[in-house]
């Protein structure tokens, strides 16, 4: 497998805070990962330095064999991500959304892949409401067209099926799986959904105070830490000492 | 609404103080001032729109640069302040017997002028916005009307008290309003008015620039764009 994000000693200081301290590892083409961690284990930090949004402290981040921190513009339109941090404009409608994004990441053929991802995301009644009708949901499913619409090869979503129904979620999942399989694409996702990332995910970063103090599969882990879910391995890490 | 309102202020005043409304100076004036600040308003409320909707995270991870943004900011304020200016200024030949096309040319550089001091001091607020967030939003309406009074619209220069006449000579809307004065009551084109306005804007667009990207970079290494709008 080919390694497609090598990072090495990435650190994010804020002023007397260590955000990020001293985290490496990679990801490998075609996988799924999951970053997982507390509030304020970093894991929202070291998300927008892989998008380019925060500059590091110091380290480097190794994307498609470029300096992403030096030249992150030759890689961006490899690249795309959904988070429930930020939003679409209100008063363009879910094709108008599209379209613009369509246009800065620089697809072709744009009405046929906006008919394509909406069809995948069940947009097709929605495509001419304005954002702002939108429920939560719904806005989520958009996000997640959004995050398609170039067929990313590294794909970053943070919540993914946050404000989803069951059925959705589930959906979504089965979607993701399917995509990675059919444009060997590598996720790394952000969740506190530990069912999804065990059904989900290859791999698991688990962060506290800004390192990495876990990684290995799911099954790895739940061997490692003697226990049946992921959520009592999180609880396990979280309540220990260390990571400071 | 400001050259139907103008329009009738320099109707009344044409009868009793007709210098104040020689050569159609005082709706001129008015209709050309409106240009500086609907460029600076279309600019930054394009960018305050991406704020409002917490869409600034999405715009930067995608493959736009900077540059290509304010390209985009400016394109189209430029096309909405054509929009809201030439019906206002078409209207004005039948309604009050004005018409600023008459200045020819020149007017093509006072506008020009006046667009890219909006542009300007967009520039500068925008850059503001990054950094400090919506909390920074009232400069955005603030600060045309703050260069107003040293701007010389409606008097001449030399009104000024002194200590605003040192500071207006640093404002390049100065030279565009003593500039259309002096081609609409003396029928003369002072190109050093033009190029005075040209070259003080050179300037203040280049600061404009830098605190932009200043601001840009400061809210990269502050993880200041994914929060931007919350």
């Amino acid at each position: 497998m080919k390694t497609i994000l090598q990072i090495e000693k990435l650190t994010k200081k804020f002023s007397n805070v260590l955000a990020v301290d001293s985290l490496s590892f990679a990801l490998e083409e075609g996988s799924i990962t999951a970053l997982l961690g507390g509030n304020g284990a970093g894991k929202t930090t070291t998300l927008s330095m892989l998008l380019g949004l925060l500059e590091p402290t110091s380290g480097q981040i190794k994307l498609f064999d470029r300096d992403f921190i030096q030249d992150r513009h030759s890689v961006l339109s490899r690249m795309n991500f959904s988070s429930p941090y930020v939003d679409l404009p209100q008063r363009l409608t879910v094709r108008q959304n599209l379209t613009v994004y369509a246009k800065l990441y620089g697809v072709r053929k744009v009405r046929e892949r906006i008919n394509l991802v909406s069809e995948e995301f069940r947009l097709e009644d929605l495509l001419d409401r304005r954002v702002r009708k939108l429920s939560s949901g719904q806005k989520t499913r958009v996000s997640l067209a959004k995050s398609m619409i170039n067929r990313p090869d590294f794909l970053l979503l943070d919540e993914p099926t946050a404000s989803l129904d069951p059925d959705t979620t589930s959906w979504i999942r089965e979607f993701l799986k399917k995509y990675r399989i059919e444009q060997g694409a590598t996720i790394l996702l952000a969740s506190h959904d530990m069912r999804e990332v065990e059904l989900l995910c290859d791999e698991v970063l688990l962060m506290k105070n800004g390192k990495l103090v876990e990684q290995g599969s799911p099954e790895e882990l739940l061997r490692r830490h003697d226990r049946k879910s992921l959520e009592e391995v999180f609880l396990d890490v979280s309540r220990q000492g260390g990571g400071n | 609404m400001q050259m139907v309102i103008w329009g009738f202020v320099s109707q009344h005043f044409s009868s009793s103080s007709p210098e104040l409304t020689a050569g159609g100076i005082l709706i001129s004036v008015v209709l050309v001032w409106d240009c500086l600040f609907r460029s600076h308003i279309s600019y930054t409320l394009s960018f305050l729109e991406e704020l409002w909707s917490r869409n600034l995270g999405n715009l930067f991870v995608s493959p736009l640069r900077p540059s290509e943004l304010i390209a985009a900011l400016a394109s189209i304020s430029m096309m909405r302040t054509l929009i809201g200016m030439l019906p206002a200024a078409f209207l004005a030949i039948p309604f009050f017997d004005v018409s600023v096309f008459e200045m020819g040319l020149p007017l093509l550089g006072f506008f020009l002028n006046l667009v890219l001091t909006g542009w300007a001091i967009s520039q500068f607020v925008t850059g503001i916005l990054i950094r400090y967030g919506l909390g920074a939003e009232s400069l955005t309406w603030v600060l045309p009307f703050l260069i107003a009074p040293f701007s010389c619209i409606y008097y001449p220069l030399s009104t000024l008290p002194e200590w605003m006449q040192l500071v207006a000579v640093f404002v390049p809307t100065t030279y565009v309003f003593e500039g259309m004065r002096a081609l609409l009551i003396d029928g003369v084109f002072n190109v050093e008015y033009m190029l005075q306005g040209f070259s003080l804007n050179l300037v203040y667009l280049f600061i404009g620039l830098w605190a932009f990207f200043a601001s840009f970079q400061a809210a990269r290494r502050h993880g200041l764009l994914l929060q931007s709008g919350e």
